[in-house]
């Protein structure tokens, strides 16, 4: 394309870049050069390429950002064509990254979009290091903090004091149904992930007598059917599998029999479904107004033209649109962002490596899935217990039922616990009651 | 694929397409959308994001109505154009690149300046359910405003400048049902028990009951025992902190333990202790609904009223006399902890009643329409069951005319100037772009279009600004920063700031359509600065 076709194409863009204005950030500069760097070296990550991920791709690139690259292991299904706009009934199937990125380098020449089909977790450090922004569009939260956590371990800070050229920042969008939420994490240097881990609501679960003895509602009937009789009865000789019809057929007829026989009303074939996959609804528009402001936000944040959300902002769009804007606040000893090391306090002398492990998966401020956990006792580092791997599990099983005090562990312990939420082990300070410490 | 006779029924195609969202307003809503015409007026960024979130989800129709044709600029600000189609009808190709998207709609265009329709064609805008401009002048929005006002046609306006978006909706009447409310109150009655619901609970002897038993009754019956004591006692219900602990004390008192695990407690109890406050409320009917049966078309129904005023009196006249002033019981129960039998005996009764009262409000309702001769299926009993189930959170949306803005002689300039006196507020935005309105009017061009004009339209700005406040009677504005970023966009249109009010603006049209939850009141601005927005009823 010739200099002056794209002179006039990013006319728009070349306005706010190209003028100042009473609301620019104080470093901003108005100069041809704004453009011409977002253009040529701006290289953002955008991560999921679902509802959030296609709108995204499509609003950075009409905002004049030339290098995305895109992640996503999943591939289309036929329930995302309602809103992941770049994917038609002839790519189910096949990769979202890769059909996303083709889609989009296609419509808009010049854009030049690199797919990435997997995990975030298989991305080395080097990866995220050849990033200028990380634009997160997931659903997973467990995703989420490892790329929080990531983005925490590439920081680099000489003589405690933060190198500014090592912060990659964050912008994250999610949404539910018509709701949404928008933040914006300059890691090191304003509130993480982390530090607002509390925000998100702990999942619904149903007491396992309820469903077993006590059942009242149609979900219970299906969780029944899903965490008691499939195992039992095993009817496909394998584990179920939400998107294979007959298996939602057979759950929908065995919870609807039990359903009978409590006689509870209500059970249909979109709620199994629902229940089986914990399906979030979603729907094309408030997906596009998050992912725009997200993109709003890595074009203000890139060229520094106008100032930035500070920093969290939620969007209810049930009754009419509601917005609400506010700052949140760093955790001092949060386990990402902080150089803090967090205590973890133990309630009494009894407490056995079981309830540690509970703890922090109960823990708002913690919430792990299934943490391992070593520890230096006696000048050896042990593990303590494992999850993961199956031989360490077995070995390190027994651990489980002892306290704290006959494995080793007294008050001031550093204990290292590793987990699928973090990319990094995360170290904790045990701190035992005073009596008892006083009394080791 | 499953056979016919099948338990299960197996889920179409277009169900499993529209699984995400189907769970937000039913089929139902499904079917309103896809029955729904919409015109979009001009195939700008902001026009085409609009149709694109409507398109997604289904939308039956669309029309563009659009006469520009394509340039290099818009293809850097709209996504549903291709390169090489500079030159191209804007309308035409937008229109064959959204209707890609998505095979179950059907979409077509009118390479015409919406001016020259509403001249030469008054009847084009009959037909459609919703209309949603962009780009519009003053001159032809003020006209557009006018004839759909006159048509009961609502009109959605968009504009994207800069960093600011704004929203306008104009709809004369829009009664909404289903609301769909963030927390929906529970509707009990302890206060005030159905009979059958007095019966149940009178059998029920919790003294005489086994442990297991008694650790299983559902907490309803708990509280409402303990509240007929405490009323016995009192002669009326807690209302006080002080009384509400007092009844949280006489209920914990009730608790037994197991004797054979003392750290086994009653969690039924806990849930009635808890649960003092949420359920212990007097049953009323909540003003918004008051206001709504007291409305002069509740009151006097005519030959035209439509089938929510008609259920809407028809609930009215059920409050006057067998409702006992109360509402139709919406009849759900909450979970709470409790054997099976104990909770759906409980909940069969709620059930019952509600069903009995809508049956009660349906049979008003056939008498109202013979009076009215009107067909008795014109109102189906699904409908009404759905109106008696929703009842509490009823909507109606009563707005205003756009063209009323522009004319100082209607319009009430209270609101501009008491929301100004806030610094942070948005109105500010709703001022520049009027006074963009009228540069445009004057100068036939945005301030600071032109790189080597943005200085002077800096002062003819400010200018268009004090005639327009001195038209409303206002004093001066003291917001030069914001006059110079208006300039400096010079009526720049920003992707991503269209995608987020266009994405809006469709959000906004499947509500009107679908008649489900609240709609904007009538007026949304957006900065994209701060990420802030305001919501302005004119
Ligand atoms: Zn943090």
């Amino acid at each position: 394309m010739s200099f002056d076709h794209m002179q006039r194409r990013w006319s728009n863009l070349r306005k706010v870049l190209e003028r100042s204005g009473p609301f620019c950030r104080p470093d901003f500069e108005p100069s041809p050069e704004n453009l011409q760097m977002l253009v040529d070296h701006c290289r953002i990550l955008v991560v999921g390429a679902g509802g959030l991920g296609c709108e995204l791709l499509k609003n950075l690139a009409l905002m004049g950002f030339r290098h995305l690259h895109v992640i996503d292991m999943d591939t289309i299904e036929l329930s995302n064509l309602n809103r992941q706009f770049l994917f038609r009934h002839k790519d189910i199937g096949f990769y979202k990254a890769e059909v996303a990125a083709r889609f989009i380098n296609t419509r808009v020449p010049g854009c030049n979009v690199v797919p990435h089909n997997c995990e975030i977790q298989t991305k080395s450090e080097a990866f995220f290091q050849e990033f200028h922004m990380v634009i997160c569009g997931l659903d997973s939260i467990v995703a989420r903090r490892w790329l929080n956590g990531m983005l925490m371990s590439l920081l680099v800070y000489e003589n405690g004091e933060l190198d500014q050229a090592s912060v990659i920042p964050m912008i994250d969008g999610g949404t539910e149904g018509f709701k949404g939420n928008v933040r914006v994490i300059l890691p090191g240097m304003s509130p993480c992930i982390e530090c607002t881990l509390d925000f998100y609501p702990p999942q619904v679960t149903y007491p396992l007598c309820t469903i077993a003895n006590t059942p009242r509602l149609p979900e219970h009937c299906i969780e029944y059917v899903k965490v008691i009789q499939w195992p039992k009865e095993n009817p496909f000789d394998c584990a179920i599998d939400g998107d294979d019809p007959q298996h939602i057929n057979w759950i929908y007829e065995k919870s609807n029999d039990r359903a009978a026989q409590f006689g509870i009303q209500g059970l249909t074939y979109r709620l199994v479904q629902g229940v089986v996959k914990n399906i979030i609804p979603a729907v094309a528009s408030t997906n596009a107004v998050i992912a725009a402001a997200c993109a709003t936000e890595a074009f203000k944040l890139a060229t520094s033209c106008s100032a930035s959300l500070n920093n969290y902002m939620v969007l209810n769009d049930l009754d009419g649109v509601y917005t609400y804007t506010f700052e949140v606040e760093r955790k001092i000893n949060c386990l990402a962002c902080s150089q803090v090391p967090r205590e973890i306090e133990i309630k009494d002398s009894k407490y056995k490596l079981q309830n540690l492990i509970d703890l922090l998966c109960e823990r708002p401020d913690l919430q792990m899935k299934s943490p391992a956990i070593t520890a230096v006792i006696d000048g050896k580092c042990k593990t303590l217990y494992m999850q993961m791997v199956a031989s360490i599990e077995e070995k390190t099983r027994e651990n489980l039922s002892k306290t704290l005090i006959e494995l080793g562990l007294k008050d001031g312990t550093e204990i290292n616990v590793a987990d699928v939420t973090t990319p990094s082990t995360i170290t904790l300070k045990l701190k035992f009651p005073q009596d008892n410490s006083a009394s080791q | 694929m499953a056979s016919p006779e099948s338990k299960s029924p197996e889920q179409s195609e277009k169900n499993r397409k529209y699984d995400r969202q189907l769970r937000l307003w039913g089929d139902h809503g499904q079917a309103s959308l896809e029955a729904a015409h919409v015109c979009v007026i001009n195939a700008t960024g902001l026009g085409t994001e609009v149709l694109k979130s409507l398109v997604l989800p289904g939308i039956g129709a669309f029309t563009i109505v659009d006469g520009k044709k394509i340039t290099e600029e818009d293809i850097g600000t709209n996504f549903f154009l291709e390169t090489d189609s500079v030159g191209k009808s804007r309308a035409q190709v937008a229109t064959q690149m959204l209707l890609e998207m998505n095979p179950d709609v059907t979409g077509d265009y009118i390479d015409e300046e919406p001016e020259q329709i509403l001249s030469n064609s008054p009847d084009f805008f009959n037909s459609f359910t919703v209309v949603v401009a962009t780009a519009l002048t003053e001159k032809i929005l003020i006209l557009l405003s006018k004839r759909l006002w006159e048509l009961n046609i609502p009109l959605i306006v968009c504009k994207s400048l800069g960093f600011v978006a704004y929203m306008r909706i104009q709809i004369k009447e829009h009664t909404v049902v289903e609301t769909h409310p963030d927390n929906e109150t529970l509707d009990l009655r302890l206060d005030r028990p159905f009979d059958s619901l007095k019966k149940h609970i009178d059998s029920i002897n919790l003294d005489e009951m086994s442990f297991k038993d008694h650790c299983h009754v559902p907490y309803l019956i708990i509280l409402y025992k303990y509240l007929e004591k405490w009323i016995s006692e009192h002669g009326t219900l807690p209302t006080t902190y002080k009384e509400k602990q007092q009844l949280k004390d006489m209920i914990k008192s009730g608790m037994r333990r197991d004797e054979h695990d003392s750290s086994n407690s009653e969690e039924n109890f806990e849930e009635a202790m808890n649960s003092v406050n949420k359920c212990l409320r007097v049953s009323d009917i909540p003003d918004s609904v008051i206001n709504i049966l007291n409305d002069d078309r509740c009151v006097n129904l005519t030959a035209k009223s439509s089938s929510f005023w008609i259920i809407a009196k028809a609930v009215r006249d059920f409050v006057d006399n067998e409702g006992k002033g109360l509402l139709p019981l919406k009849g759900n129960l909450p979970d709470m902890t409790a054997d099976t039998e104990k909770y759906i005996v409980l909940q069969q009764i709620y059930h019952k009643q509600a069903a009995a009262d809508a049956e009660a409000i349906w049979r008003r309702t056939l008498q109202l329409l013979r009076q009215l001769g009107r067909s008795s299926d014109s109102i189906l009993e699904k409908d009404v069951k759905l109106f008696c189930r929703h009842v509490a959170n009823i909507h109606v949306e009563k707005g205003s005319c756009i063209a009323d803005e522009y004319d100082p002689k209607v319009f009430d300039t209270n609101i501009i100037v008491q929301n100004l006196e806030n610094p942070e507020s948005m109105m500010i935005y709703y001022v520049m772009l009027r006074g963009v309105d009228k540069f445009q009017a004057e100068y036939n061009s945005y301030p600071g279009e032109f790189d080597d004009q943005v200085e002077p339209d800096i002062v003819k700005l400010k200018t268009c600004l004090t005639k327009l406040l001195s038209e409303w009677g206002c004093g001066p504005l003291a917001k030069d920063d914001y006059v110079h970023e208006l300039c400096r966009f010079g009526g720049a249109e920003l992707h991503s700031v269209s995608a987020y009010l266009g994405a809006l603006a469709a959000h906004e049209t499947i509500k009107l359509v679908t008649n489900q939850y609240k709609p904007v009141h009538n007026t949304f601005i957006h900065d994209a600065v701060t990420s802030n927005s305001g919501t302005f009823f004119f």
